[in-house]
């Protein structure tokens, strides 16, 4: 599996720079994809996510602002244009800073959480050969990764300098670093099945294997595991305790505004497609096409339901599913407390995760003994 | 309960929090200073007067006439109930007796259906303040039906004027009886699903249930009334214990809490009383509806309100409980005083006793099961 950045080594090799020149010149490239992916990702997201609650509500959702022309004019998408309409708001608008806040570390704490969320994706796969990195280390990357944002998290708290914020991020920080755990673990299964912590081979040991949702009952709960506490990891209801809004106002976010309430914004949507990225990629055979599992007869040289280019609508469209089952959740549940959610990290899903790491060895080690 | 850390061995200092009058969560210009020690809360201390209006104060300078719209204001939620104890009282103080059928029937319609309607915003934004917002929006969106009926009788949709002492503004509107019933129809299974969506959920049982416990004599020694007194077990409701206007012709049950979930008194039971109120009002109308004679609504208002000198306490069931009115009248026109027992008051008090001790969280869920009105408590 190569990634974008060799891809793009070898295609701009004619200009005859120096390979760390020419790194440097092309890592442009798919950082801008990156930057661009988010944003479209955070626009379309929120947009869904409201007309998702309105249908769930009986509502209508936004229908005020559409793409070409207001109400009265010829084309009129009820509502499609309202996020690009509350984006240019927010950037336009006032950017607040109370009197008595830290001034430095509350403009840091949106570019540590905005950092955590961009580095993450370079090591997030969109299909085959489509990754802009690719580690050998890429689960062990992402759980790194993805877990930086609680700092800019504690630092937006703190230097808020309001109570609320505070305890906003305290919850948060207790909340994210317990459920790294489980989410680690989960994700382990695979890696011990596998015997490798490369994205790439995970999902062609799928390819090969199965759907490793489908490797054994134990992975089958994993699955259900992981999927519970990435929710809980990108503070989504009802585990969304660190902004609860009924209790904490807006939680860690309550003194920002403007710009850097949007980079929040963008972050959290980013997060939860790399966690819906991930969940696919590892549990539910990534790229690969659906038929291959339940083997409807299509042969496998047909480029028509697998490949890398139909890969990349296979992933999303798995990572779409479990965005849209987050936003069911947000609709649907009231919140946990903060200790009923520790209980449920520790008592519940941290047992559960280490039985499953036993009987998974010992599922493969059997394994081993009768069908090898 | 959480056993609050001992400062002595830790050496943890306690915080002072303000929440309020500017929190989502607070049903409306409410302060509360709360002592913290972490996420535990040791002391409430709930702070009122945001929403001062010199209520009393201004009926001593207002002809018993012009009284009836200020009284609307009091509860906003429930302005019909307001009305109509308003009413009562002053019907009583002026020694009125007997009322047209049909008035005491359109009156009682209305104030059950105002119960659902207040209840229904209890319903959905207990649900809000624990996390969960779906309900709220269902809510209203039923509220917002009764709110329409309510508007084809009165021309008003939150603050109504239509009660007035001895009679009603004016009768219904020709198709209002077949609307009310099309409404009962089309809301009776909503119950259901509020319940599916809300009222079972595990994760609302596990926010509402044994989290803040009210016992029967913490409740009666604060002067707790209503669904709130009733979800300790105790079955008072005056509809039933002294029964005004025409209650004692409806069969209808008094729902308690029954700890189904929990202990009794917890804020599930606060909660769940609340529901099953509104089937026994769909009882009522039901019964009401079917039953309600022809009339002149008029033909009881007096010319003149001049009540000899004297005073008068009368209660009335609000859909927040008993709601007394003192009235003393001076022979004038103008009563020369005129207290009000408001419920929410008496009901809100009882928050740092069960709520001290628990978690911010659960002091939110408490404060959303006591169902409080801050325009009745501040008056």
């Amino acid at each position: 599996m190569t990634s974008v950045v060799d891809s793009l080594l070898n295609l701009f090799s004619f200009t005859g720079l120096d390979n760390s020149i020419l790194l440097i010149l092309v890592l442009h490239i798919p950082a801008l994809s990156i930057f661009l992916v988010m944003v479209v990702n955070a626009t379309v997201a929120v947009y869904v996510e409201r007309k998702v609650a309105a249908f769930m509500q009986d509502r209508l959702g936004p229908m005020e602002v559409g793409l070409f022309g207001f109400k009265g004019g010829k084309k009129f998408w009820g509502g499609i244009g309202q996020t690009i309409a509350d984006a240019i708001k927010l950037l336009t608008k006032e950017d607040i800073v109370p009197d008595s806040a830290d001034k430095k570390l509350m403009l840091l704490a949106p570019f540590i959480i905005f950092i955590g969320a961009f580095l993450t994706f370079i090591a997030v796969p969109f299909s085959q050969n489509l990754v802009v990195s690719d580690f050998n280390i890429g689960v062990f990357y992402i759980m790194a990764m993805s877990s930086v944002g609680v700092i800019g998290i504690i630092i937006a708290g703190w230097s808020s300098n309001n109570k609320w914020s505070l305890y906003g991020s305290m919850r948060a920080a207790a909340q994210i670093v317990s459920y790294e755990i489980p989410i680690g673990l989960s994700l382990l299964l695979a890696v011990l099945v596998v015997g490798s912590l490369n994205l790439g081979d995970i999902v062609q040991w799928q390819a090969e294997n199965r759907w490793f949702i489908f490797h054994s009952p134990f992975t089958f709960i994993a699955f259900f595991i992981f999927f519970i506490s990435v929710v809980a990891e990108t503070n989504r209801t009802p585990f969304d305790i660190p902004e609860a809004e009924s209790e904490l106002v807006a939680g860690w976010m309550t003194e920002y505004s403007g710009f850097k309430w949007a980079i929040f914004f963008l972050s959290e949507y980013a997060n939860m497609m790399i966690v819906s990225i991930v969940a696919s990629v590892v549990f539910l055979g990534g790229w690969l096409s659906p038929f291959a599992i339940i083997n409807v007869g299509i042969p496998n040289s047909w480029m028509i339901f697998d490949g890398p280019l139909i890969g990349i609508i296979w992933l999303m469209s798995k990572a779409l599913f479990l965005i849209f089952v987050m936003m069911w959740f947000r609709w649907t549940f009231p919140r946990l407390r903060v200790d009923q959610l520790m209980y449920l990290c520790w008592k519940v899903f941290i047992p559960f995760c280490l039985a499953n790491l036993f009987f998974v060895s010992i599922w493969e080690l059997i394994g081993g003994l009768f069908f090898k | 309960m959480y056993k609050v850390l001992d400062k002595s061995i830790i050496g943890a200092d306690e915080m002072v929090m303000n929440m309020g009058p500017q929190h989502p969560s607070t049903h409306g210009v409410l302060r509360l200073k709360i002592v913290t020690d972490g996420e535990i809360v040791s002391h409430i201390e709930p702070i009122i007067g945001y929403l001062h209006r010199c209520f009393e104060k201004h009926c001593e300078n207002l002809s018993y006439e012009q009284i009836v719209p200020f009284t609307d204001r009091c509860d906003y939620l429930a302005a019909m109930h307001m009305a109509h104890g308003y009413s009562i009282a002053v019907e009583k103080l002026l020694g009125i007796e007997e009322l047209p059928e049909r008035v005491e029937y359109i009156r009682v319609i209305l104030a059950e259906f105002q119960r659902i309607a207040s209840h229904l915003i209890a319903v959905g934004v207990f649900g809000l303040d624990v996390g969960a917002i779906t309900p709220f929006t269902w809510t209203l969106r039923d509220r917002e039906r009764i709110i329409d009926l309510f508007e084809s009788v009165t021309g008003s949709r939150l603050l109504y004027n239509y009660i007035w002492p001895g009679g009603l503004a004016h009768d219904l509107p020709p198709n209002f009886i077949q609307k009310a019933n099309d409404f009962l129809n089309y809301f009776e299974p909503q119950i259901e699903e509020y319940n599916n969506l809300l009222t079972t959920n595990k994760i609302f049982i596990e926010r509402s249930a044994d989290i803040g416990v009210m016992p029967v004599d913490v409740a009666i020694n604060y002067g707790v009334s209503g669904p709130t007194l009733r979800g300790s077990g105790v079955p008072f409701d005056l509809r039933k214990d002294e029964p005004y206007s025409i209650y004692q012709k409806f069969d209808f049950d008094v729902p308690v809490g029954e700890g189904l979930m929990g202990t009794v008194g917890d804020c599930w039971d606060r909660y769940y009383v609340k529901v099953l109120e509104m089937k026994e009002s769909i009882k009522i109308l039901k019964q009401a509806l079917n039953s309600i004679p022809e009339g002149d609504v008029k033909a009881a208002i007096p010319k003149k309100i001049r009540p000899k000198k004297g005073e008068i306490y009368s209660r009335y069931e609000t859909a927040r409980g008993d709601l007394g009115l003192y009235i003393r009248s001076g022979g004038k026109n103008m009563p020369s005083r005129l207290k009000m027992r408001s419920p929410a008051y008496c009901n809100l008090s009882v928050l740092n006793e069960i709520s001290a001790g628990w978690m911010i969280s659960d002091v939110i869920s408490v404060l959303g099961s006591l169902d409080i009105v801050l325009g009745e408590i501040d008056r």
